[in-house]
């Protein structure tokens, strides 16, 4: 399995860190409804995901990968505008 | 049709004519009592127990491939009784009592065997947390015993004990834990069901959960329509998808998990051996073959395959623990689908539409939770109550923050645990 990093090219699975999946941080006010579904609750897909992964042994950058659960094609990495 | 040694001698002499399916493969009802979604080890343990202990025989199984083809037919077999937390303990050790009467209960032969659990520690902290454990453990009325690197020697003699890594300090040994052959298990339950007028359908794939004024009315399915007063969902890795039917969104990430096993071999491995530092867990099946593992591959998947970096993980754990096993060749590899919860324990619980239930979130762990979880399940689905082993896995206690398992102590990240 390879990611292609937008800064480092493409690179072997073991360079990277999953980070869970892409969602919209809520707002430190926004109340426990919405906390909890940010970190507990998940649309869990069987196919096409949205995900976080972290560079750890290349540039540390942070990538949203478009990836299918189900047959591991990725469709596209990104670089997370403003990280997490 | 009862099996027994004479039954066997008696067909043997008989040329075997008179063995019968083993269950039923009626064609489904357009109503039922109770409808259970997914026709795996839970599912088929919870309407066995429902028949069983309850009397509900009006019951469906709806299988969407076939019985047995998901995780209960993938794991590494291992069954035990040597959990920490609370919630936890309790519900392990019921299902462990409920394993050592199975064989007898379902006049099946399920290959349970005792061959006794060791789990390495390699250091002193480590040591000391195992005690902590193995009293727990003895608190609930299982078993345990601290072996020292002698004790442990003398059951693993094999083992490299002077690993610069992660040298052997001793052992959690937990005797009543060990084996049982996985398909069996399934097909043992499924014949108990059927025996008792469960219906178990086949290639019948749930595709959509009918719902008015917050009560369950029925599902839809691949072979049509089926109302119902109770409605189950037991589905493991694809819990997401079916509750999003009933338009729940659920605390589950689904995982792979990678197994492994390699050619047949004379017995050499007479344990259950877990390398929790190397990530690493083996045994030996009765057929030879050596049966491991390590952890997930970490990213989710459906594909009921993994990596090839988690293969060299794997294999490099296995290498380091026990060098002899690079002269066996690995025959095959696979994955499950692991619906991992934010605290890595289950989910047995009502849901917030009346008639409908869940059993969900096993992680990696349910294939020992099989009976323990359909007996529970069972119980829950025909009185309403929570059956008290299994009453702290509650679907809620993520937004609560009250009665978390987290016997890995990672937090809320469904892929640590």
């Amino acid at each position: 399995m390879r990611l292609s990093c937008p800064i480092c090219g493409e690179r072997d699975r073991r360079e990277f860190y999953y980070g869970g999946a892409a969602l919209e941080r809520p707002a430190p006010d926004a109340g426990a409804a919405d906390w909890d579904e940010y970190i507990h609750l998940r649309e869990n897909p069987a196919g096409r995901s949205r995900e976080l992964w972290f560079h750890e042994t290349g540039c540390t950058a942070w990538l949203v990968v478009e990836r299918n659960t189900v047959t591991h094609e990725v469709y596209g990495v990104a670089l997370a505008a403003g990280g997490r | 049709m009862r099996f027994s040694a004479l039954r066997i001698l008696q067909e043997g002499l008989t040329n075997n004519r008179g063995w019968r399916p083993h269950w039923r493969d009626p064609e489904p009802k357009g109503e039922y009592d109770i409808v259970v979604i997914g026709g795996g080890g839970h599912g088929l343990s919870t309407a066995y127990y429902l028949a069983k202990e309850h009397g509900l025989t009006n019951v469906a199984v709806l299988e969407k491939g076939y019985l047995g083809g998901g995780n209960v037919g993938r794991n590494t077999t291992i069954v035990r009784a040597n959990y920490f937390l609370p919630g936890n303990s309790e519900f392990y050790s019921h299902s462990l009592k409920l394993w050592e009467g199975l064989e007898q209960d379902l006049n099946y032969n399920v290959m349970h065997s005792q061959r006794g659990l060791i789990n390495l520690f390699h250091s002193d902290g480590q040591r000391d947390a195992f005690a902590r454990r193995g009293n727990a453990m003895e608190n609930q009325g299982d078993d345990a015993e601290l072996l020292d690197r002698e004790g442990v020697r003398r059951h693993l003699p094999y083992l490299d004990f002077d690993n610069v890594r992660f040298p052997i300090y001793g052992g959690l040994l937990h005797r009543r834990g060990g084996t049982a052959r996985h398909d069996a298990v399934a097909w043992g339950y499924a014949r108990g069901a059927s025996d008792r007028g469960v219906d178990i359908i086949q290639n019948c794939e749930v595709t959509g959960i009918d719902i008015a004024n917050g009560k369950v009315r029925g599902v839809q399915t691949t072979r049509g329509a089926i109302r119902a007063k109770k409605v189950a969902i037991v589905v493991a890795g694809r819990s997401g998808q079916v509750a999003a039917m009933a338009g729940m969104r659920l605390p589950i990430e689904s995982h792979v998990l990678q197994a492994f096993v390699t050619e047949g071999l004379k017995p050499v491995i007479d344990h259950v051996v877990s390398f929790g530092m190397g990530h690493f867990y083996i045994s030996q099946s009765d057929k030879g073959g050596l049966v491991f593992g390590g952890d997930l591959d970490f990213y989710p998947s459906y594909a009921q395959r993994g990596n090839l970096p988690m293969v060299e993980h794997v294999m490099e754990a296995a290498m380091t623990l026990m060098p002899m096993i690079g002269k066996a060749k690995v025959l095959r590899s696979w994955g499950g689908i692991m619906d991992m919860t934010p605290d890595g324990s289950p989910i047995i619980d009502k849901t917030d539409t009346e008639g409908l239930f869940l059993d969900c979130g096993w992680c990696y762990g349910g294939f020992k939770a099989v009976p323990g979880s359909g007996f529970s399940f069972a119980h829950l689905i025909a009185t309403g109550e929570h059956h008290a082993p299994a009453a702290r896995f509650r679907l809620d206690r993520f937004r609560t923050g009250v009665g978390l398992m987290d016997e890995e102590g990672t937090g809320a990240q469904h892929n640590l645990h």
